[in-house]
């Protein structure tokens, strides 16, 4: 029973509501409070701003406004992000969308920036924060940021993937900023640690967890923004995504029925594998179901569905339509999404071995990667290897919501989830006997519930394979 | 659990005894631990019941609370157990040695170089399991506050200035033993575990007993019907046949021995307060007679975990030392002259819950050490590597051929050479991606030029000397066996954090009043 | 096989109390319901829980008693606890709920505590209590404590009785109130140990929650995420009542329920499929211990474990921290040979290989299936016998590789 589904729809997208407002003029009134609290803070506000971000609700779109407008307003800013591709993906973007911005992009001494990032006349790379002081933003993650010292604080920062950030980074970090906009994604993958920290949980600044979770619980004053559309997921997955992962946040998506079009030229040729790429296109979603067994991580025939399901989206000469125009689904445009690395590098082989490019740095090419290195990424197709897929158990890791959530929420157009049958049942045996902390906010949705709406959801659209 | 470990477990439930984990010993053993097995209440983690103790195989030491739910007799335990460990603790602060470093002068910024005290060796308490850890850290977190006769305010029950010491003491190695690779205190059933695998699961290898019964099963018994005697095995009078080792007691024990045996204890101790002077000596000998009988009962419990602990030493001792535990050793030895320094500089006790930069610090050192532990387990055993090579992280192969080549696109030629190797390993390695070679004479980075089934390619970027040809023995020969590894082999530094009085608006600011130790009502009653 | 009797017809309870025999009921309480979540795989468990079968009793007749106990220093130091709480009209309770349902500290009356029939008959007593609360959510201002009450909940059909340490009724709502002789020490406690009260707490709400929806004349809502307004209604957040530190006084700490709600909702829900269990046994399956008029078991314990063995168990190792009959589940996956016995983790690397023996012949390259996949040392020619498949030999080849690589550091001759 679909119960995390029916429960939410009363109040989710389109059903109800006092909604005469277009998705459009939803957000601009969400984005435009957020920037009047960012740039524009009034006396005594909080230091912090936060805004919290589902997929695809245009949180990069937002952080480009900010940084523009505060620039504008005369600042300099700093910029905090994770990773080095986030940084690299930001500064390419900011460049393109803010010619007349100087951007400097800092960077450790062994790891060199993008080309997408250096190709802009308005960015300098250097690995020493003095030489880009002058930068109206400058730009690095926050290990890098960690080392910066002997400069002024800024008085503005931004910080993005904010909920992927440990608490103890921001600690390192915070010294460097007067105030600053977090802008982060809940329900995606929280932050880790390889080594136990049982005894700072409940305690508000326990390092291993979150940034944003230590900073509102030492600023209840801040309350989170949110934005309430998701431009890249379609309509037919934004109800979905926000029910089963943002039960108490639900948002809608920018789109309406029949607005996004998946259409093949090559007609199916009867196999399976056509078959749920039609579902697909047709319904946003489809499961693509192998029968049921107990596998290794790299489930020979899941990773050859997988591939075949790639090779077959590019042969059929499909055509993604959207608000944004009509192109052709090319090599770039599709993401295969997977749990686990050694997976990832199975699916690569298979594909190299169907001639499908895979190697991003010999020219387009499909991106093969686990949901980590996937979080904040977008595509108009993906192929999903279901995390809980021919697995005898399910453990804590393959049943995190966020690894379910941002495998599930990279696309524009339509996701198409490969799996062996039998995840109902492993679902319905798993044990549930979480340990408890005291002081420590309960997550939700639970991952069971999550994992069950998703699937209940997937079981519509089942094509049979084998 | 890895694949290797899983197959080394399949191995010995065909076997029937326990199979190597490792090849060399992880973790330092001292030459004189104090061996420590601890008990306490039943229903109160925290009331201690009894320790057996010692540095001497034959010698051990029982230290009791005849009544646990007596607060004076708990105190005078904790007294004893002070008396005890402390003077073996001390033991190591009077030899030093001089060691070199260098610190920041505070008003110029520059860096100035000091003379620090590093003591030669340091205490290695052995504990049956996590568990003894843990109640060693609640001791601890129950005594380190104590107020003593020396405070401008004793409170009613003042303990003697030992007492808070053990609490400082206790606190300081069960928070060290969160370190990964650490050697202070150590749990037998993780230190066997990590070098044995037994036909049993992990939540099984915690009961000391049942995971030694994988090693010495008697004649014609497999492992796993020596550890079920272990765990389950009970004689006539309905007690276990082997006692838990702790930090709980059998059920049983405490209805059928331990139980009765207070009560006749408590009993004695009423009569001979009551008892009119010409029955002064009866009663004393009553008394002494319920102490001797509970004394008895719990010696006998303690006792076979006693032995199982000295012979989980034995085995450990009869494997050769990892290469790097001197090291490793010396990080030990740190901690435990910090800690001598502190309580010499008069600092107050640890507060109960670490401020948010102490938190913090205490994460980058767990998270700093587990990476050099796993780099130097993989450096000192190959059974240890080859759980990277399974994983894909590293490979070895024989050199087939080297190639010198020069990258000569600066002012002078560099050596780039390539190495080929066969290799029955598939590393996740794309081309471009950096490598590290494994027992270099000085550390060696390549890159991954090619990798097919059988064979990989890397070219050799560093560690060849500074001249246009590699230096002498920097690089393989072809038919040497080499090991590279896709992960650096030195663990990464920590990034610096703030001073805690410089703790950020973020996470709520300087720690304020909250600092200081409580001065409330006493915890016990 | 389809063996069609009578049986079929009979209501639940009925075929249920016909597995139990003779043997007295073992009724199912708060921790056993609870205990449904720990491991919902083990139909074995399922079954004689259901039935109210003695799973302990079971276990010292087949030879592997369970090694669980209490001490009765645990037992007196609860009990001191416990009453320790009561004096005083309950103070050391009202502070700390106060504050939780964010009422001033001091003002109003003493709760009133209600006489709820502590020695009547459960089902008298579960009427009382529902009265009680009644009343008790229909007064807006006063406190009502209700001390032990007796709480009913339907089960798969059947009628269980639960009986929650306390309830705290005030404006309408109330609130159950746990209480736990292990510490909360600065504010945390034993992550595992505050987990199972939390669980056993989700019972006692449902079962409120199935009250004040029957009080109200409704079907108690299906939602996990749901919150009943009904008068009467839990509150979703209950206390933990603890000793603080090392002290006897009591601590209280909110603990959010609602996962642990939702994780029993569905277990319950799965009962129901007792049924299904029941149809798949050999008729005249019974675990009746067969009691002689002392009470002793007189059953042959070779017929006994046959009946057990009827049942598939799922065992694990965690199963011998939480289930009577593990050692003896834990003995028969040795005698089976199944990898379980190492762990449920195990498998997730085994792919479809279920047995030590496989793996280990896998290992060694000499599995049957797939015999001829590739350790790493071999010449890489893969051939997939005619029964082999793919992914078991990936396994297998896995394996092999491990194998390879182990002989290889520990210097014994490779394969």
């Amino acid at each position: 029973m679909n119960s995390a589904m029916t429960a939410h729809q009363p109040n989710g997208p389109g059903t109800a509501g006092p909604a005469p407002d277009s998705p459009g003029a939803a957000a601009d009134a969400a984005v435009a409070a957020i920037l009047a609290a960012a740039v524009r803070p009034r006396p005594g506000a909080p230091r912090g701003v936060v805004v919290d971000s589902p997929p695809g609700a245009g949180k990069s779109t937002l952080v480009v406004r900010a940084a523009r407008e505060l620039v504008a307003a005369g600042e300099r800013l700093m910029v905090v992000a994770q990773t080095n591709s986030q940084v690299d993906d930001l500064v390419d973007r900011l460049a393109a969308k803010g010619p007349d911005l100087t951007i400097g992009r800092l960077h450790a001494s062994d790891a060199r920036p993008a080309p997408e990032a250096l190709r802009h006349g308005n960015v300098t790379a250097s690995g020493k924060v003095g030489d880009l002081l002058e930068q109206d933003v400058v730009i690095s993650t926050a290990a890098k940021w960690q080392w910066v010292k002997d400069v002024d604080p800024w008085r503005h920062a931004i910080v993005d993937e904010a909920y992927q950030m440990r608490s103890d980074a921001l600690l390192a970090v915070a010294r460097l900023f007067e105030r600053a906009l977090f802008v982060g994604d809940p329900g995606q993958l929280d932050p880790f640690t390889v080594v136990g920290t049982e005894q700072w949980a409940g305690l508000s600044y326990d390092p291993s967890s979150s940034a944003v979770v230590t900073l509102l619980a030492h600023n209840p004053t801040i309350r989170p923004h949110r934005l309430p559309v998701s431009w890249r997921l379609p309509s037919t997955a934004a109800p979905l995504i926000s029910s089963a992962f943002y039960p108490y946040t639900p948002f809608r998506s920018g789109t309406g029925e029949g607005e996004r079009l998946l259409t093949a030229a090559v007609r199916p040729d009867g196999s399976a594998v056509d078959a749920a790429i039609d579902e697909a296109a047709e319904h946003g979603w489809a499961l693509l179901e192998l029968p049921a067994r107990h596998t290794v991580r790299t489930d020979p025939q899941a990773v050859a569905a997988v591939a075949a399901t790639v090779r077959r989206l590019l042969d059929r000469g499909l055509a993604a339509r959207s608000e944004q125009g009509t192109t052709p689904l090319t090599a770039s445009r599709i993401a295969v999404g997977t749990a686990h690395r050694d997976q990832a590098a199975a699916v690569r082989a298979a594909l190299t071995a169907l001639g499908v490019p895979v190697d991003q740095a010999a020219g387009p090419a499909v991106t093969v990667d686990t949901a980590n290195r996937l979080q904040g990424r977008e595509y108009d197709v993906t192929v999903v290897l279901h995390p809980l897929s021919g697995r005898p158990d399910a453990t804590a890791f393959h049943l995190e919501t966020g690894r379910l959530c941002v495998l599930a929420s990279r696309h524009r157009h339509a996701c198409i989830v490969v799996a062996r049958a039998g995840i109902a049942e492993l679902l319905d045996e798993h044990p549930s006997a979480e340990p408890v902390q005291l002081g420590v906010a309960v997550k939700f949705p639970d991952g069971w519930e999550a994992n069950h709406a998703v699937l209940a959801h997937l079981a519509e659209h089942r094509i049979r394979l084998g | 659990m890895s694949l290797l470990t899983t197959l080394a477990r399949l191995e010995a439930v065909r076997s029937g005894r326990a199979e190597p984990l490792a090849t060399v010993r992880h973790r330092h053993l001292s030459e004189r631990p104090m061996v420590l097995v601890p008990l306490a209440t039943a229903g109160e983690d925290g009331a201690p019941l009894a320790v057996l103790l010692g540095t001497e195989r034959a010698a051990p030491k029982l230290l009791l609370v005849p009544q646990p739910l007596n607060r004076t007799q708990r105190f005078e335990f904790l007294a004893d157990f002070a008396a005890e460990l402390l003077p073996y603790l001390d033991s190591f602060a009077g030899e030093v040695e001089q060691v070199e470093g260098s610190e920041k002068d505070p008003e110029t910024g520059e860096k100035i170089p000091v003379l620090r005290e590093l003591c030669a060796d340091a205490p290695q308490l052995i504990v049956p399991n996590s568990g003894a850890v843990r109640h060693l850290a609640l001791l601890g977190r129950s005594t380190r506050f104590r107020r003593t006769a020396e405070d401008p305010d004793p409170g009613p029950y003042p303990a003697p200035t030992r007492v808070p010491l053990l609490g400082r003491w206790l606190t300081h190695l069960t928070d060290r033993a969160q370190v990964p690779g650490s050697s202070l205190l150590l749990p037998m059933t993780g230190l066997l575990a990590r070098h044995w695998a037994t036909g049993q699961s992990h939540l099984e290898d915690q009961h000391l007993a049942a995971q030694l019964a994988w090693h010495f099963p008697p004649d014609g018994w497999t492992g796993a019907r020596a550890a079920e005697r272990a765990e389950t095995g009970r004689g006539e009078d309905g007690r276990l046949l082997h006692p838990p080792a702790g930090p709980v007691t059998d059920p049983r024990f405490d209805t059928l021995v331990l139980a009765p045996a207070i009560t006749r204890h408590d009993a004695a101790l009423a009569a001979l307060r009551q008892a009119a002077p010409g029955e002064q000596a009866r009663a004393e000998l009553h008394l002494k007679q319920a102490h001797e009988r509970l004394h008895g009962a719990l010696e006998s419990e303690l006792l076979p975990t006693w032995r199982d602990l000295w012979q989980g030493l034995d085995l450990l001792r009869a494997l050769p030392p990892a290469a790097h535990l001197t090291e490793r050793w010396e990080g030990d030895r740190w901690s435990y002259t910090g800690h001598r320094d502190r309580l010499a500089a008069g600092e107050p006790p640890q507060p109960r819950r670490d401020d948010a930069v102490t938190a913090a610090r205490k994460l980058a050192q767990r998270e700093r050490e587990q990476a050099r532990l796993d780099i130097q387990e993989a450096l000192d055993d190959p059974l240890a590597m080859a759980g990277h090579r399974l994983a894909g992280e590293a490979f070895s192969g024989t050199v087939t051929a080297v190639e010198l080549e020069y990258d000569t696109s600066g002012r002078s030629a560099k050596p780039r050479p390539l190495l080929t190797l066969a290799t029955p390993d598939r590393p996740h390695a794309d081309p471009g991606r950096e490598v590290h070679r494994a027992g270099a004479a000085s550390a060696q980075k390549a890159e991954i030029v090619a990798a097919a089934p059988g064979e990989v390619t890397v070219r050799v970027l560093s560690g060849m000397g500074r001249k246009r040809e590699p230096e002498p023995g920097s690089l393989p020969e072809v038919g040497e066996r080499v090991v590279f590894t896709l992960f650096e082999l030195t663990a990464r530094q920590s990034a610096p954090l703030p001073e805690p009085d410089d703790t950020p608006w973020t996470h709520g600011g300087p720690p304020g009043a909250d600092r200081t130790p409580p001065t409330g009502p006493e915890d016990w009653e | 096989m389809n063996v069609s009797h009578p049986a079929q017809a009979e209501p639940l309870a009925q075929r249920l109390a016909e597995l139990r025999g003779a043997t007295p009921q073992r009724s199912l309480d708060a921790r056993a319901l609870a205990a449904l979540a720990a491991n919902p795989g083990c139909r074995r468990r399922a079954l004689l829980d259901a039935a109210g079968v003695d799973k302990a009793a079971v276990a010292q007749q087949l030879g592997r008693p369970a090694p669980f106990g209490q001490s009765p220093f645990a037992i007196a130091r609860g009990n001191v606890f416990e009453a320790r709480l009561k004096s005083d009209g309950y103070a050391a309770l009202l502070g700390p709920l106060r504050r939780l349902l964010g009422l001033p500290p001091e003002g109003g009356t003493p709760p009133a505590v209600p006489d709820l029939l502590s020695r009547a008959t459960p089902a008298v007593r579960a009427e009382r209590t529902r009265e009680v609360l009644a009343a008790a959510a229909a007064d807006p201002t006063g406190w009502t404590l209700l001390d032990h009450p007796m709480l009913r909940l339907t089960v798969a059909g059947s009628q269980a009785y639960l009986e929650p340490d306390a309830v705290v009724v005030h404006g309408g709502r109330c609130t159950v109130v746990e209480i736990k002789s292990f510490p909360v020490l600065d504010g945390s406690a034993d992550p595992a140990k505050v987990g199972a009260a939390a669980r056993q707490a989700a019972v006692y709400v449902l079962a409120l929650q199935e009250t004040a929806a029957r009080l109200a004349g409704r079907e108690p809502a299906a939602d996990p995420y749901a919150v009943d307004e009904l008068p009467g209604s839990p509150a979703l957040t209950v206390l933990l009542v603890c000793p603080k530190d090392f002290s006897n006084l009591p601590t209280a700490e909110a603990v959010d329920i609602r996962r642990e709600l939702a994780t029993t909702r569905r277990q319950l829900a799965r009962l129901t499929r007792i049924e299904q269990l029941l149809d798949t046994l050999p008729p005249g399956t019974t675990f009746d211990l067969d009691p002689d008029t002392s009470g002793a078991p007189g059953r042959p314990a070779e017929e006994l474990a046959a009946a057990v063995a009827a049942v598939p168990a799922a065992y694990g190792p965690d199963c011998l921290a939480a289930c009577e009959l593990s050692f003896h589940c834990r003995d028969q996956a040795r005698c089976a040979d199944s990898v379980e016995q190492l762990g449920r983790g195990v498998r997730g690397e085994l792919g479809s290989i279920r047995t030590v023996t496989r793996a280990l012949a896998a290992a060694e390259g000499t599995a049957p299936a797939g015999a001829g996949s590739t350790g790493p040392d071999t010449d890489g020619g893969s051939s997939t016998g005619p029964d082999g498949d793919e992914a078991t030999d990936e396994a297998a080849a896995r394996l092999a590789y491990a194998a390879a690589l182990r002989a290889e550091a520990l210097g014994r001759p490779v394969r």
